[in-house]
């Protein structure tokens, strides 16, 4: 009966959200005001009715319905009873539902803080954001109804994939998809922009908070990905560069360039086309990744081949989606007129360079990540594009942008000098440059690429300080009072930017200098990696809740000091006999010591052991996570606020006048 | 003209794609097609001492469905597997794969078995002859023990009429 | 010196040109060295295998060809995409699908010896599928074989 409602609902949600797209669309060109106004309560109304659908899915999955083929395929009696609500949105029709309400979520969020815009622009916006509801909730109801029964119902379920079964993994998809749906908001102010014409400097102050407060949760996202592969794979890396990481790289490298590209055209006016351009791209290439991800093209064709309904779907969406808006936009942008001009000097100019910057790797990625599809697809043969293309791309190309980074926040507006910066930056340059050449010395080797990473961590942070500096030095009163008047936004942006100096230094570290060793190890004999020693002491059955597993136990001490005691285990998955490896991790701020259990070799309890030292991984989770509440403090300053409250007073008179 | 580029960019790109899903069948025809099915003799589920081989069925126009107890698409298909079994339209040998006899034997007792016999292929040596890929995978072979269609995924009632019946017409049975 | 809107834009498009110069330029570059190609144990036994950069192969791990050398790290076993077998080594730790009569996908370089030295083994995380590499392997090697006998 459960899921029978879950799925009625979907079909309310489906028809409110074509009223949510059409009648304030319609009423918008219009100028009617009636019609506009559905859009506010139709939003919500989409939202409540998603909402218990979900509610209902995550019901069938609790209570073990394994008369849903769904939560047959995906759940299991055993599964802790976290991780049986977490799986309602482990499968493809799952994440689908878990997308559709979070963007009725976003929805609702515009249709509340939209009180400040004018009435045609909410309706509008909420208006192109119900399109994409209809969208993905006709997807869902045609093609991968989350709600099919299965008859007869399974005894028990195939459980969830033993790798999900992680809580990096339960938060991981949510704020992803926060990230992913968030750049909707964006993608539907601009739509909306275009399709009114007015595309003032007043549309980027509107959609400025909404895309960072989405690029931050994007960072989160992608940052609990890498987290989530660093602990669970059992091999020690982080980034893969996949086609699945891509999938949500994408996006964040254009979101990014949104943010920067933002601030030019709401201070400034500037680039307002190429703006506009990009909050469609960053979307897109969500809308993309979603889709690769989820349909399986990328990992398996059996996929598409079972269902070539979703495919033909999928392709038509985007089509229309993508290609419609990218119509809309070659035949408004000439409407669009340029701000006043800047000099080839000035912030202006760095934060295009910038772009230009970022939106060639993202190119890049792009090609390596589709590639192998198109190869295939022409029958040209099967080939893979690993990761040294990428850092062979990425890297070199990212490093100009990285120390233009350390510039952009001293430049002024319109017209800066460069002899003054260089002048204020001679003594950081000269840290930076030091530090970059000295600092690998005292670790093990000089390594070219990790002089560069620290050179630049050490420019982007001595820049972050030298702005915060020249921004206090005329600022009237003592140094907290002076701190505390500055804006969030500029707070935030530092905060940004020093995470991301964190962040590369942790990778310069963790990727030059980390150290591996597979060894044989019989109980009670010890092995060495990086000035510590590993002592086996063998391993114990240890039985989960739904599956068994063989626990090692680990004893680590330096210099005849224990340090730490780890415990990895391989495990055996009940329901599916898959075998998984759970690594034990000693994390401190300086190193991880990481141990992985292979297989084991006799009868005496001799296995084989993957021992790591992974120095400075964890200034990486660090750095993201600077990044992410620097998002959301720039997001959160005064100056939206106040935007809002000052138009709010005109629309107050008028509406008495009239 | 500019304005127009990214437009032009996205339809080569919706091209590939179009390329790659449709006009590149996905499904890759079995080489057995037209092809003699290959031989094997397997020990049945629940009887371990009888056996079951192709050769048996010589005469008829039977189906080979792949198929295994922890598979739930299978479980989707049963049903109708089930009522194809009951109107007797054509035999149905059903190939455990990669599984332990119990289970399949008792999964069969719970829900009724819709199959003439069910060998056991436990290795999996008798899919990689057959070019299995998963569960569940059906092979339709003819009076002459040739293989004329094979389906990847589960039977639905809309694919047994759009591409199982016209074979099946074509053959006369 | 405010640079005028013609300027701006001639400074734009040079800008755009070098950056995407510099991008196609890498892009090629690391297409020529980095570019993994796949083939098939058929494939190899013809001789259509480079023997001076990395590739992949993939097929079934045949049964009963794992063998653990004395270090206990170092394995070998056979890769058959069932009409051509080769062998393989690879030392380190497997990942936990790697079993025998699976799908798997190794990366590495063929030795003058015809022994292939993995440097990587990939198996997916999925029990009941196998790689699709794997499948393509298995798949074109059946036709093949029945040409043949044609």
């Amino acid at each position: 009966m459960i899921p029978e409602l879950g799925h009625f609902a979907l079909i309310i949600a489906l028809l409110l959200a074509l009223t949510q797209a059409i009648l304030p669309l319609y009423g918008a060109q219009r100028g009617n005001l009636t019609l506009m106004a559905v859009a506010r309560p139709a939003a919500q109304g989409q939202f409540v009715f998603v909402a218990l659908a979900f509610a209902c899915l995550a019901y069938s999955f609790v209570t073990n319905d394994f008369s849903v083929e769904n939560v047959a395929r995906n759940s299991f009696s055993q599964l802790p009873e976290v991780y049986r609500f977490t799986a309602t949105w482990g499968s493809h029709e799952g994440s689908l539902l878990l997308w559709v309400l979070i963007l009725g979520f976003w929805s609702t969020a515009v249709s509340v803080f939209s009180r400040h815009l004018p009435e045609d622009m909410a309706a509008r916006v909420i208006g192109v954001m119900g399109l994409i509801s209809v969208g993905f909730l006709a997807f869902l109801l045609t093609t991968s109804n989350p709600f099919e029964r299965l008859l007869p119902a399974a005894m028990d379920g195939n459980d969830m994939n033993p790798l999900l079964q992680d809580w990096g993994m339960i938060i991981h998809p949510p704020m992803l998809y926060m990230g992913y749906v968030g750049f909707a908001v964006a993608f539907a102010f601009a739509i909306a922009a275009l399709l009114s014409g007015k595309m003032d400097v007043a549309w980027a102050r509107w959609s400025r908070p909404w895309t960072t407060v989405a690029w931050a949760f994007l960072t989160l996202g992608i940052m609990l990905g890498a987290w989530w592969a660093y602990r669970e794979l059992g091999w020690g890396g982080w980034w893969f560069w996949d086609p699945t990481e891509n999938a949500s790289f994408m996006p964040w490298i254009a979101g990014t360039a949104l943010i920067h590209s933002l601030a030019a055209t709401e201070k400034r006016g500037a680039f307002k086309a190429w703006t506009v351009l990009l909050a469609l791209v960053a979307f897109s290439l969500s809308l993309l990744g979603t889709f690769l991800v989820r349909s399986g093209v990328l990992s398996s064709v059996h996929a598409f081949a079972t269902d070539p309904a979703r495919g033909a779907f999928i392709l038509g969406f985007l089509t229309v989606v993508i290609g419609g808006s990218l119509a809309l936009y070659a035949w408004r942008a000439p409407k669009m007129i340029t701000g006043s001009g800047f000099t080839w000097f000035s912030r202006e100019s760095l934060l295009l360079a910038n772009n230009v910057i970022l939106i060639a790797a993202l190119g890049a990625v792009l090609l390596g990540t589709l590639y192998p599809l198109f190869m295939d697809a022409m029958g040209l043969g099967k080939i893979s594009v690993g990761p040294p293309y990428f850092n062979a791309v990425f890297v070199p190309l990212m490093a100009p942008a990285l120390f233009l980074m350390g510039i952009g926040p001293l430049a002024r507006w319109k017209e800066a000098s460069l002899p003054d910066i260089v002048t204020r930056m001679k003594w950081a340059l000269g840290v930076a440059l030091a530090t970059g050449l000295l600092l690998p010395l005292t670790l093990d080797g000089f390594k070219p690429w990790a002089a560069l990473g620290f050179f630049l961590a050490a420019w982007i942070a001595l820049a972050v300080l030298a702005a915060l500096l020249d921004r206090i030095k005329y600022s009237q009163g003592k140094l907290p009072q002076k701190l505390a008047a500055l804006p969030r936004g500029f707070w935030g942006m530092l905060l940004a930017h020093f995470g991301m100096a964190v962040g590369i230094a942790g990778i310069a570290v963790v990727a030059n200098y980390s150290t591996e060793r597979d060894v044989r190890m019989e109980v009670n004999s010890y092995a060495e990696l990086a000035g510590y020693t590993f002592t086996f002491r063998g391993t114990t059955a240890h039985d989960g809740p739904n599956y068994r597993a063989a626990r090692g136990t680990l004893e680590v001490s330096k210099d005849g000091r224990p340090v730490a005691t780890l415990h990895p285990e391989k495990r055996v998955y009940n329901a599916s006999a898959m075998a998984m490896t759970e690594a034990s991790v000693h994390p401190n701020i300086f190193r991880d010591i990481y141990v992985a259990m292979g297989e084991q070799l006799d009868d005496q309890g001799a296995w084989t052991v993957r021992l790591f030292h992974k120095p400075f991984i964890n200034w990486l989770w660090f750095g993201a996570l600077f990044m992410v509440v620097g998002g959301f403090m720039a997001a959160s300053d005064k100056r939206y606020r106040i935007a809002l409250r000052r138009s709010e007073v005109p629309k107050n008179i008028a509406a008495q006048g009239a | 003209m500019k304005r127009w580029l990214p437009l032009v960019l996205f339809v080569i790109l919706v091209g590939f794609f179009a390329k790659g899903l449709f006009l590149n069948p996905r499904e890759v025809p079995s080489p057995f097609i037209g092809r003699t099915a290959p031989a094997f003799t397997l020990p049945l589920v629940g009887d371990a001492n009888a056996a079951f081989s192709p050769a048996e069925m010589e005469g008829h126009v039977w189906m080979l469905n792949v198929w295994a107890p922890w598979c739930v698409s299978c479980r989707q298909e049963h049903g109708f597997l089930m009522q194809l079994a009951q109107t007797k339209v054509i035999p149905i040998v059903g190939l455990n794969w990669k599984d332990k006899a119990r289970e399949a034997a008792s999964l069969l007792a719970r829900t009724g078995s819709p199959y003439v016999a069910v060998p056991e292929d436990l290795d999996g040596r008798v899919g990689i002859d057959y070019g299995v890929t998963g569960t569940p995978e059906t092979y339709l072979i003819d009076q002459a023990g040739i293989v004329r269609l094979k389906h990847i995924g589960p039977i639905s009632p809309e694919v047994w009429q759009t591409k199982f019946e016209p074979k099946l017409k074509e053959l006369g049975a | 010196m405010a640079m005028k809107p013609r300027h701006r834009k001639l400074a734009l498009i040079v800008l755009v040109v070098a950056a995407l110069g510099v991008a196609v330029a890498l892009v090629l570059n690391a297409f020529n060295s980095n570019l993994v190609f796949f083939f098939s144990p058929t494939q190899v036994a013809n001789g259509e295998a480079p023997t001076s950069r990395a590739f992949r192969i993939g097929g079934l791990v045949e049964a009963g060809s794992i063998r653990r050398e004395a270090d206990g790290l170092t394995t070998r076993f056979v890769v058959t995409d069932t009409a051509k077998s080769m062998p393989v080594t690879y030392t380190g730790i497997l990942p936990d699908l790697f079993k025998e009569g699976k799908g798997v996908v190794a990366e590495g370089r063929l030795g003058p010896d015809g022994l292939f030295s993995a440097t990587q083994v990939l198996a997916k995380h999925d029990e009941n599928y196998m790689p699709p590499e794997a499948a393509s392997a298995i798949e074109q090697a059946q036709k093949a074989q029945l040409t043949v006998v044609e």
